[in-house]
């Protein structure tokens, strides 16, 4: 299989994609639960790959996701909600200080630098520190930036520790696919360049990467800047998806579900952490809901299943793919076309891509 | 070879529940769905099950509604929203999806602003029972609500504290994050402010259980009142603290206090405990004693509403939406949730809390009560000390 | 005076919480000592603790009671090691640092589905929950007993881990993981009795905790035990005495914070706190210093 014919059916394959989900949303009614956990399946999709370059490619142990995509969702929120709704929005602070709404597409670039700049400044001190350290350091700015967001004095322009709404949001499920996908795409390119080598040589061994030449500094900077852009912007399209955002939804327990979703789809693998997140959201928001419900088969009351069953047996399931599953569903490997047709070929995995991880998508 | 084993069985137990879940009996062709908006579990769980509780009462009284001359079986369709404003959307998207008509709830004006566009996107109209900040009606036609608002509720308590107390100064405490809580907290302060007192406003985080520190500010204030309109999970927490440390000015609290949570922790204090409230227990005697009946006949039930069978405002606010979601029914002759969005418009009903009556504008309901109530520490019994209304 | 008699509630709901963040904090930096491990469970643990005594003390009396929470943490947190961190020894840090992670989520949903979501509210313990005066300000006995029975335990830990031949194992294995092994020092056995030793001191916390802030929720240990982690790696990680100023520092300042009007940010300011000392000494207080080995 040559290169050229990979990437047409790679190409192929994404427009199959799309055009599944545009005859989905053809047929079947807006508001079926399957269109709802795909977006939120893609956006998770995102930040799971932004937290997978730092912790995954990187080897830098960040928890401070969850305040990256605060920072996205409220400046997306921040600058789209339109003039004359902001008075509504902003009701104890008399609309705000903000007086204009600017494009979507800005906002959510916008969304990402704002990210990204905070990283810078947070990277500055944070980033000397070692593998536990930076995770609890990293895990404390989110919490700070989080109370930073709820103070009152900011008001004016965060509208306090109330919701954010009334901003344009995405009808339709295939708009967090396109955006999530392109942002995704680019990491991956990031990855296989010059870069990504850099990163995982930063991952392997951080000595011998000095030793090699690596300016550690710099690149540990650019992977953190780059993913907290990219968390960033999937914390617009959360807001987006979410049509309200306030700042205590950005608990801790969002960046620890979002790690989860890492490892169990491999820490290492763009792929895996893609499939993961929407194997993760939709059986915690949709497949096991059942779960919760008391049921009757005939006059046999089901024991056990009441309110609260759901996240119990997910729990279990988690800790079974933490114990017993320990490299994820992909490992360090990649979905790809390559594997699939030498999987059916017969072909020896020996032969395949020679520098591990070689992704394609 | 033990992982496949593994896989092997997670694959099995996985499938076997997709089987149950999927084996809910079949139900008569005519069936009309009501969905139930409501938190079970987190900080608001207490009072989203009391009010649950209201409704499967209800439901159980009139399990039938005769629409455009056919008899449908109402089958409530309760979800949990966990009061948190991330989790209550996909919870809110699972009732659209299931084909609801009408959705009932929530508890927790958060939880139902977070979910209003969901709503509004499936075309299904919602009702609050209990949600009193203005923001979830506003500027909506497809959310409506029963209750008073906390512009309302705000003016009342203020007014309250004025006459009752003739404070001059309170110390107004509110929970980060919490919708209600803030709006309540700034209706008061504002309505309190033009009377000509003073406020001293502080907030805490989510997760807090520590409330000495802000009972001793409030003491070295020199405070009159202590205004703390939050979830009952703090409430609990503060009545303890506020005991421990020997505050002897009233604690004030909007409708969300009116739960025997309150009365427990309130039993043997030494505090004193007003709020303000929808419906005042012995107001409807007869739904008194259903409502009683309904909970000690079931043990999950008895539970859910804290243990004892004392009845909350909530409940019987739940018990009038269902009503009035009914009448909405039979009015709109159809089970199509557009058409009862139009009917609910001038829906009227004389439910146990009062008549309910939409205004033009928000789909809110007028009202112009309120009912005080303060918590006897020797019976653990509410106590009824008058209406108040605002000019 | 009247300075005084105004601000000492704050100084002692400061102690009193910062003793129990230390008994919270002593579980994480034994842990960590020897496992290198952020053992994220530790709080849920503290959490476990308090329903445990919800649920018995509503059948039985306090005296059997008591004893009952105690054991039954002790225990729980024995089988978390066996079963979820002992098997990943050879794995890499991250591995058993995200089965922290699990252990924690699962035990939280399991109270949320037990307790059904709503908060339990502590018994009253006798003597200890009684109200007292304390230099004409009001207050529980517990807030009072708190730094008392707290020191206590520090120090009869402390002597144990210095003069007793499980605690020489300890230090060891602490000092050098490997090397202790080959010197014939039973591992598994001394890394149960780290696990016995923090869920008990959280079980004691957790007495004191609650009895002062009585309402146990599913998240109850999550924030505490975050503080008390912080305490521990501001104190110095591994450094028994570290963890426990740390703690008190920690509790207090958290305390004058409110008191100043500044209650947006009695947490962050926590956080704030540590990262200030990781980024001064990044090894906290009393750490001591280490150098990557190639």
């Amino acid at each position: 299989m040559t290169k050229k014919k990979e990437t047409i059916i790679n190409a192929a394959l994404i427009a199959a994609l799309l055009i599944v989900l545009f005859i989905m949303e053809q047929v079947l009614p807006p508001t079926a639960m399957i269109f709802t956990v795909l977006k939120k399946g893609a956006i998770y999709a995102l930040v799971a790959v932004s937290m997978n370059l730092l912790n995954g490619f990187t080897g830098l142990f960040s928890l401070g996701q969850a305040g990256f995509m605060l920072l996205g969702a409220y400046t997306y929120g921040v600058l789209t909600i339109p003039a004359d709704q902001r008075i509504n929005v902003y009701q104890y602070f008399d609309g705000g200080v903000i007086q204009f709404a600017v494009p979507v597409i800005i906002a959510l670039i916008a969304a990402g630098v704002v990210a990204a700049v905070f990283a810078f400044f947070i990277g500055l001190p944070v980033l000397r520190l070692k593998s536990d350290y930076l995770a609890i350091a990293t895990l404390g700015f989110a919490e700070i930036i989080r109370a930073i967001f709820q103070w009152d004095k900011l008001g004016p322009l965060t509208n306090g520790s109330n919701l954010l709404r009334n901003y344009p949001t995405f009808k339709s499920v295939i708009y967090p696919f396109v955006v999530s996908g392109i942002c995704i795409a680019v990491i991956v390119m990031l990855i296989n360049s010059t870069y990504g080598r850099a990163f995982k040589a930063i991952r392997d061994d951080e000595v011998a990467a000095e030793a090699m030449g690596i300016n550690l500094a710099h690149h540990k900077r650019m992977a953190f800047v780059i993913s907290s852009f990219f968390a960033g912007i999937s914390g617009a399209l959360l807001a987006m998806y979410q049509t309200t955002i306030q700042a205590s939804m950005f608990k801790s327990a969002m960046t620890y579900e979002i790690l989860l979703i890492v490892v169990i789809g491999g820490i290492g693998s763009v792929t895996g952490s893609c499939i993961s997140s929407f194997l993760f959201i939709i059986c915690s928001e949709w497949l096991l809901r059942f779960l919760d419900n008391d049921t009757f088969i005939g006059s046999f009351h089901v024991p056990l299943l009441r309110a609260g069953f759901r996240k119990v047996v997910f729990s279990i399931i988690i800790m079974i793919i933490v114990l017993f599953f320990r490299k994820g569903i992909m490992g360090t490997r990649e979905f790809s076309v390559r594997g699939i047709y030498n999987f059916f070929t017969g072909k020896s995995r020996k032969k395949k891509v020679p520098e591990g991880g070689g992704s394609n998508e | 070879m033990k992982k496949s084993l593994i896989s092997v069985l997670l694959t099995t137990a996985v499938a076997a529940s997709m089987v149950i879940g999927s084996a809910v009996p079949a139900f008569a062709a005519d069936t009309v769905k009501i969905g139930v908006y409501e938190p079970a579990s987190g900080d608001n769980g207490a009072g989203g099950k009391q009010e649950t509780l209201g409704i499967q009462y209800a439901n159980s009284i009139a399990p039938t509604v005769e629409i455009g001359g056919t008899e449908y079986n109402v089958e409530l369709k309760v979800v949990d929203n966990e009061s948190s404003n991330d989790k209550g959307p996909s919870a809110a998207a699972s009732l659209v999806s299931e084909g609801v008509s009408i959705v009932l709830g929530s508890y927790g004006s958060g939880v139902s602003i977070a979910a209003s566009d969901i709503f509004k996107e499936g075309g299904v109209p919602a009702m609050g029972v209990t949600c009193t900040n203005p923001q979830v009606t506003q500027g909506n036609t497809h959310y409506f609500r029963i209750c008073f608002l906390d512009p309302f509720q705000g003016t009342v308590l203020a007014n309250f504290a004025n006459e009752k107390f003739e404070a001059k100064k309170a110390y107004v405490l509110t929970k980060l994050g919490d919708d209600y809580s803030t709006g309540l907290g700034h209706y008061f302060t504002k309505a309190f402010e033009e009377l000509g007192g003073e406020v001293i406003a502080e907030t805490f985080p989510e997760g807090n259980s520590d409330f000495a520190s802000y009972i001793t500010s409030a003491k070295n204030a020199d405070a009159s009142v202590f205004f703390a309109p939050v979830s009952t999970e703090a409430a609990a927490l503060i009545i303890e603290q506020a005991s421990a440390q020997g505050m002897e000015i009233p604690i004030m609290a909007g409708d969300t206090w009116d739960s025997n949570v309150i009365l427990s922790a309130a039993k043997g204090k030494n505090v004193q405990v007003y709020v303000t409230t929808f419906y005042q227990e012995g107001g409807n005697p007869e739904f008194d004693e259903g409502m009683k009946e309904f909970i000690n006949a079931d043990s999950t039930a008895k539970a859910n509403n804290g243990g004892d069978d004392t009845i909350s405002a909530v409940s019987a606010m739940g018990y009038d939406a269902y009503f009035v979601a009914l009448e909405a029914l039979k009015a709109a002759g159809s089970t199509d949730p557009a058409a009862v969005n139009e009917a609910l418009w001038d829906v009227t009903y004389e439910g146990v809390c009062g008549k309910v009556e939409f205004d033009d504008e928000n789909g809110d309901a007028m009202r112009n009560t309120a009912y005080v109530k303060s918590a006897n520490t020797e019976t653990g019994a509410w106590e009824f000390v008058g209406e108040q209304s605002i000019k | 005076m009247e300075w005084f008699s105004r601000n000492l509630p704050y100084l002692l709901a400061g102690v009193s919480v910062g003793g129990q963040y230390a008994l919270i904090a002593i579980g994480y930096t034994m842990v960590y000592g020897i496992l290198r491990l952020i053992n994220f469970a530790h709080g849920d643990i503290f959490m476990v603790a308090g329903l445990i005594m919800v649920y018995t003390s509503a059948t039985l009396p306090m005296y059997v009671s008591i004893p009952i929470v105690l054991i039954a943490t002790v225990l729980l947190g024995f089988v978390i090691e066996r079963v979820a961190y002992k098997p990943l020894r050879s794995a890499p840090r991250m591995s058993i640092m995200i089965s922290a992670i699990g252990v924690s989520y699962l035990l939280q949903n399991l109270a949320l589905y037990i307790t059904g979501g709503l908060a339990q509210q502590y018994p009253a313990i006798p003597w200890v929950s009684d109200t007292v005066q304390v230099f004409g300000a009001t207050t529980k006995r517990v807030t009072v007993i708190t730094p008392i029975l707290t020191i206590i335990l520090v120090v009869a830990l402390v002597m144990l881990i210095k003069y007793t031949k499980i605690g020489m194992a300890m230090r060891a294995a602490s000092k050098d993981f490997e090397t202790s092994q080959l010197m014939g020092i039973k591992i598994n056995s001394v890394i149960s009795m780290t696990f016995i030793i923090g869920s008990f001191l959280a079980a004691v916390g957790s007495l004191l905790f609650f009895t002062n802030y009585t309402g146990v929720t599913p998240i109850a240990g999550a924030m505490p035990g975050l503080k008390a982690f912080v305490a521990a790696v501001f104190g110095g990680i591994g450094s028994i005495p570290g963890a426990v100023i740390g703690a008190f520092i920690i509790g207090i300042c958290e305390n004058i914070i409110k008191g100043m009007g500044w209650t947006t940010f009695s947490d962050a300011f926590t956080f704030a706190l540590l990262i200030i000392i990781l980024i001064a000494k990044p090894t906290g207080l009393f750490g001591e210093k280490e150098t990557d080995k190639v």
